[in-house]
């Protein structure tokens, strides 16, 4: 075997990690753009709204291959997001769609703050882990030989 | 920061202020005063010198000035601002100051107070006046430089006592509190302003000339005990001035103390806390020598503080909400409109407005953004005299509320959009029983030649049941042709140019077709109601121009796109987490959006007999700019409701309407906008998009302090509206409110306007409660005034214990909260239906004040006594005043005869043992035995008592979108829960007593 399931989680993780870093950029953009009066909330909303779902079904879609190949740790470090996923998901306000943002409630300065600075935590902790995903990609092929 | 010393001031302010004055008095520092500190930010660099040597020479002031003058002010003001300076040196200092001789090196603490905002005002007003007094500075400043600290005096000067003190001798403040006149007062109730300002107040205007007498005496310090200290000046004085002068000092004193409301009330032992007329909003007093009334009418605009605090900190500090109640469009009698050129700022595009700066004939300062713009020549030119002169002339620089007719560069498309009206009635059975269809269309047939617009306006009914009848009306025609869509999952428009016609060109046919409508479904026993496919056909029908759709819905939509499910159970109306106030579907935010964004606004007059779900349906209207009419249990055998609903109607048809507006806010740099509340969409930080807006709607600003406003004296904000006229021209109207910015705990509670922040407060619980819980929204309510009385006891000593103080500027507060718990919009207990509470919650969000005001706590007056009560003329009428009477049992005799305001009726409760002379007088009845249960009408008689009622009557329907209709009511009638259920202060199932409620505040803010 050329190399292990874990290598190849690992490597996943990376490809879907470097998307993930694009939506976070794009998140973040989108949402000063609100602040700065760029955009009309609701151009703003139907354009973000679509990139939700895939955001969080490539997170979990790594995660479960690291469930599966038994990297716990890194598991483990991806879990609280995981779950703020789920939750946030569940906690949407009624719509028909998919997505989360709601155009009539996304200019309150509280929400726009708060998804500012999640756009930023999340930024951050993607490139983080972009490189915890490189070294454990690394290590796994190295142990595998 | 421009200024680090004072920095440092506010940031070591003791976190209780409580400590006694005298123990934090320090003669020589003018900062070490907890209160006052926080003002000296401002003027810090220039009066810290002031107490430490009284006498630099004069050269040695005039120098200063410049180096730490403030680089926000514009260096033009250099010349004029010397003006001024001249002002403090002379006459004030002789002339007031009589103990000055005396030998005590007092700085004329009075003559500051009053001599800061004109210094301040320099740059504002024109320099002219001020060049005249440059002489007597020179020459006055010699003796007495300390004045010099004048220039940079804050708007809110309670420092003006400190620097009094600063030069008494320590000991006057160790006064027992017994050498206070009032025995019962004890030292921090007396917090107002000592003697001697006052007085000097008062002679100061005449003794300084250019003194403009409208200047308000602004600021006086808020905690040093005035008393001791004047007994002291009569020690001193003996030969100055005569001992019965400082006695007649004393009880102005005690007046202006009450006037500037800094005394406290002890909540709990007063019993008649609400006063017996209508309550004023709290005077606003400018830091310039601007009049009060330049400022916008407090009917359009207000603020729940009337001082704002100089940082967040200090809003946080003092437990208030920071917001605005605004009533933009509101009919105003006298209003300005301005045809010439519209002179904005270049960077924030803020309207130039009484309160800029001029700083010379060619170039303002914007007070929202501070650039310096130039003025353009035509602003200048003054048509009457064709000369060219000064801008103080302009109606923009006198007003605050103008309308400027806009050119095309504010015009969305060419034409602008002419009136569109569209109906939507719902046909279904549950409609036909309601027989509303015969009020509606009758109002529309008596006012469809009064419905505002110009020859464009255009017209369509659209009625629906199970399937959406289209109306032709075609000029071709004879009858009106109906064309039934039966097809309602995909919605088309069969001949959309036949539908909605020119109101001039088909006047006839429109009239057949209203004529005819409520006889042809009276007894329709279709009990479908495919109120979304008619919405979406409505929607195309209005899309190529904008325009308003007007539903009038009596059951729950069930057919097609948007049909809902009852979700209400009657078990959970009396819980405490009532479930389901939220919307079960987007579909009808969605629709309201794309409405917005097509110019269209969609009106919900909701005459249900049973559960609607007026939480989903409500969001057409709310995210679209429309308004909610809800008469609950509607039936058309019910006179009260067909009066209602008539002048409801009436009102709605022919009140001046706005198309294509938005309206934008902007306030000065520093403070930005939170929350937005009230019927619109938001389009970006500061902008509302409002297809329609009507003179009805208010709405609601929460603002937030980003950054510190130290360097300002004043803050402004504005607001604009620019909408088309149903004439069809292009219209901005502005407001702009002006409010001095204070740096004390105290002064921001005792300018805080009590009902404005009720008002704000409600519309922040609607929202706590439709994102969290109910229950959540009531705790708040009760921490908001608990956190404010604490703040309030800390800046009080020496209270008593077992007391709850408030300022007088919030004494009000606690009964206002009481209210709202027992609103039908948050109360629990009492079994309340889900769409009223839900229609409660829209009120909350969109009444203007005074309305919303009536909806908390309405207005309770005798009739009885009106013969004896004073009358004032109003319009040609004598209007009798009585007193307004607390909303409590206790309150009522058996024997009288009462009159409650509500927002949409009038109440009048006839008890049982009113005399017949009353009755016979008020109702024409012999007696209370021989009227009947309810009375809709009030029989308009010539006796003197009926001509009085009937005048209050119309006063008080004044204030209102439309006349009230009004209903009167026995005793034993089955109605009369309408009445009492509004006598909150009174313990029921709804909670508890007011005493009661304010033993609990009293707990907590004890433990806290």
């Amino acid at each position: 075997m050329v190399f292990s399931f874990a290598a190849f989680s690992y490597i996943v993780a990376l490809i879907l990690d470097a998307f993930l870093i694009f939506f976070a950029i794009f998140h973040v953009i989108a949402f000063d753009e609100l602040k700065v009066d760029y955009k009309n909330p609701i151009d703003q909303c139907n354009s973000l709204n679509p990139l939700v779902l895939p955001e969080y079904l490539a997170h979990a879609l790594f995660n479960l291959l690291f469930l599966l190949c038994g990297e716990i740790v890194s598991f483990i470090i991806n879990l609280p997001l995981l779950i703020y996923h789920i939750n946030r998901y569940r906690n949407r306000p009624v719509m028909s769609g998919y997505g989360l943002y709601d155009p009539t409630s996304i200019m309150n300065a509280d929400t726009l703050n708060k998804c500012q600075r999640e756009g930023w935590i999340k930024l951050a902790f993607y490139l983080l882990s972009f490189f915890y995903y490189l070294y454990g990609m690394i290590s796994s092929l190295i142990e595998s030989h | 920061m421009t200024q680090p010393p004072l920095a440092t001031n506010t940031s070591t302010q003791p976190p209780s202020q409580s400590a006694p004055v005298s123990s934090n008095y320090q003669p020589t520092s003018t900062s070490s005063y907890p209160f006052t500190s926080g003002n000296n930010l401002i003027q810090a660099p220039l009066n810290t010198n002031t107490p430490l040597k009284p006498l630099p020479p004069v050269t040695n002031s005039f120098v200063q000035q410049p180096a730490t003058y403030n680089p926000i002010r514009p260096p033009v003001s250099n010349n004029s601002f010397q003006g001024p300076i001249s002002n403090n040196f002379q006459p004030p200092y002789s002339v007031n100051n009589f103990q000055a001789p005396g030998g005590i090196n007092r700085p004329p603490v009075p003559t500051n107070s009053f001599q800061a905002p004109l210094a301040k005002s320099v740059p504002l007003r024109p320099p002219a006046s001020s060049y005249s007094f440059q002489a007597p500075a020179s020459a006055n400043g010699i003796q007495s430089p300390p004045v010099t600290t004048a220039p940079t005096l804050p708007p809110l000067s309670s420092s003006v006592p400190q620097q009094q003190n600063a030069s008494y001798p320590q000991q006057t403040f160790r006064m027992p509190p017994g050498a206070y006149s009032q025995p019962n007062k004890h030292v921090p109730l007396n917090n107002g302003m000592p003697p001697m300002p006052a007085s000097n107040q008062y002679q100061q205007p005449s003794s300084i000339p250019p003194l403009p007498n409208n200047q308000p005496p602004i600021g006086y310090p808020s905690k040093q005990p005035g008393y001791p200290t004047n007994t002291n000046y009569m020690s001193q004085q003996a030969g100055y001035q005569q001992t019965l002068d400082q006695f007649s000092n004393l009880s102005v004193n005690q007046g202006m103390n009450k006037m500037w409301g800094y005394e406290p009330h002890d909540l709990l032992n007063i019993r008649d806390i609400l006063p017996s007329t209508k309550i004023e909003p709290p005077p606003i007093r400018l830091p310039q020598n601007l009049p009060e009334s330049i400022n916008c009418s407090r009917d359009l605009f207000r603020c729940t503080l009337t001082k704002i605090p100089e940082t967040k900190s200090l809003l946080d500090k003092s437990r208030l909400p920071l917001g605005l109640l605004i009533h933009p469009f509101k009919d105003i009698n006298n209003l300005k409109v301005i045809k010439t050129t519209i002179v904005r700022c270049r960077q924030c595009r803020t309207y130039i407005n009484p309160f800029v700066q001029f700083l010379d004939s060619k170039q303002w300062k914007c007070n929202i953004c501070f650039r310096t713009n130039e003025i353009p020549e035509q602003f200048l030119y003054d048509r009457n005299t064709e000369m060219f002169g000064d801008p103080y002339r302009r109606p923009e620089i006198q007003s605050a509320t103008v309308e400027y007719l806009a050119t095309s560069d504010y015009t969305v498309r060419d034409p602008p959009q002419p009136a569109m009206y569209l109906f939507l009635l719902d046909v279904s059975q549950i409609a036909a029983q309601s027989g509303y269809l015969y009020t509606v269309c009758e109002v529309l047939l008596n006012q469809l030649k009064s419905l505002p617009g110009d020859r464009r306006t255009s017209v369509a009914v659209i009625t629906y049941d199970s399937a959406v009848h289209f109306y032709s009306l075609a000029e071709g025609q004879t009858q009106p042709a109906q064309i039934i869509l039966t097809d309602i999952e995909d919605v088309f428009l069969p001949s959309p140019e036949n539908i909605l016609v020119n109101l001039s060109e088909c006047y006839d046919m429109i009239v057949d077709l209203l004529k005819q409508l409520p006889d042809k479904f009276k007894d329709n026993l279709d009990s479908g109601s495919a109120l979304g496919p008619a919405l979406q056909a409505a929607f195309k029908l209005l899309q190529p121009t904008g325009g308003r759709i007007t539903i009038f819905q009596t059951c729950l939509p069930n057919r097609g796109p948007g049909a809902l499910e009852s979700r209400e159970n009657p078990n959970q109306r009396s819980n405490d987490e009532p479930p389901h106030m939220n919307p079960a579907t987007d579909f009808y935010k969605k629709i309201a959006l794309e409405c917005t964004s097509f110019y269209i606004a969609v009106d919900l007059f909701i005459l249900n007999s049973q559960y609607v779900d007026l939480a989903t349906l409500s969001g057409v209207a709310k995210h679209s700019s429309g308004c909610i009419h809800h008469i609950p249990l509607y039936s058309g055998k019910n006179m009260s409701h067909v009066y209602q609903l008539d002048r409801m109607f009436s009102r709605y048809l022919t009140r001046k309407i706005g198309f294509e507006s938005v309206m934008r806010i902007r306030c000065t740099k520093g403070m930005s906008i939170h929350t937005f509340h009230g019927n619109f969409f938001v389009r970006s930080t500061d902008l509302l998009a409002l297809p329609n807006v009507n003179p009805d709607a208010g709405y609601g600003i929460q603002i937030s302090i980003d950054e510190s406003l130290t360097h300002i004296q004043y803050g402004c904000f504005q607001v604009a509206v620019l909408y088309t006229s149903s004439k069809g021209d292009r219209r901005i109207r502005v407001h702009t409110l002006c409010l001095p910015v204070v740096s004390n705990v105290n002064d921001v509670l005792v300018g805080a306007d009590q009902q404005c922040i009720a008002g704000l407060l409600a519309k922040m619980a609607v929202d706590r409660s439709l994102q969290h819980s109910l229950s959540d929204a009531r705790e708040a309510f009760l921490n908001v005034i608990c956190d404010v009385l604490t703040t309030y006891k800390m800046t009080q000593t020496g209270h008593l214990t077992g007391s709850l103080l408030a300022p007088s500027s919030l004494k009000l507060l606690p009964l206002y909260i009481l209210a709202l718990l027992k609103h039908p919009a948050f109360r629990i207990g009492q079994s309340t239906r889900l769409d009223d509470r839900l229609y409660a919650m829209t009120e909350m969000k969109c009444l203007p004040l005074n309305s919303l005001l009536l909806s908390i706590y309405p207005e309770l007056y005798p009739l009885h006594t009106l013969d004896q009560d004073p009358t004032f003329e109003w319009s040609e009428l004598l209007v009798p005043s009585p007193r307004i009477l607390q909303l409590s049992a206790e309150r009522l005799q058996a024997t009288g005869t009462y009159l409650l305001n509500l927002p949409d009726t009038i109440l009048i409760l006839v008890r049982h043992g009113t005399p017949p002379a009353v009755c016979s007088a008020l109702f024409g009845f012999q007696s209370v035995a021989q009227m009947p249960e309810n009375l809709y009408e009030l029989p308009q008689l010539e006796t003197p008592l009926s001509v009085k009622l009937n005048a209050l009557i119309a006063y008080l329907n004044d204030d209102k979108a439309y006349v009230s209709p009004v209903k009167v009511m026995k005793d034993s009638s089955p109605d009369r829960m309408e009445f009492y259920d509004k006598l909150i202060e009174d313990k029921n199932s709804g909670g508890m007593s007011y005493y009661e409620f304010l033993q609990r505040i009293r707990e907590q803010v004890k433990n806290s």
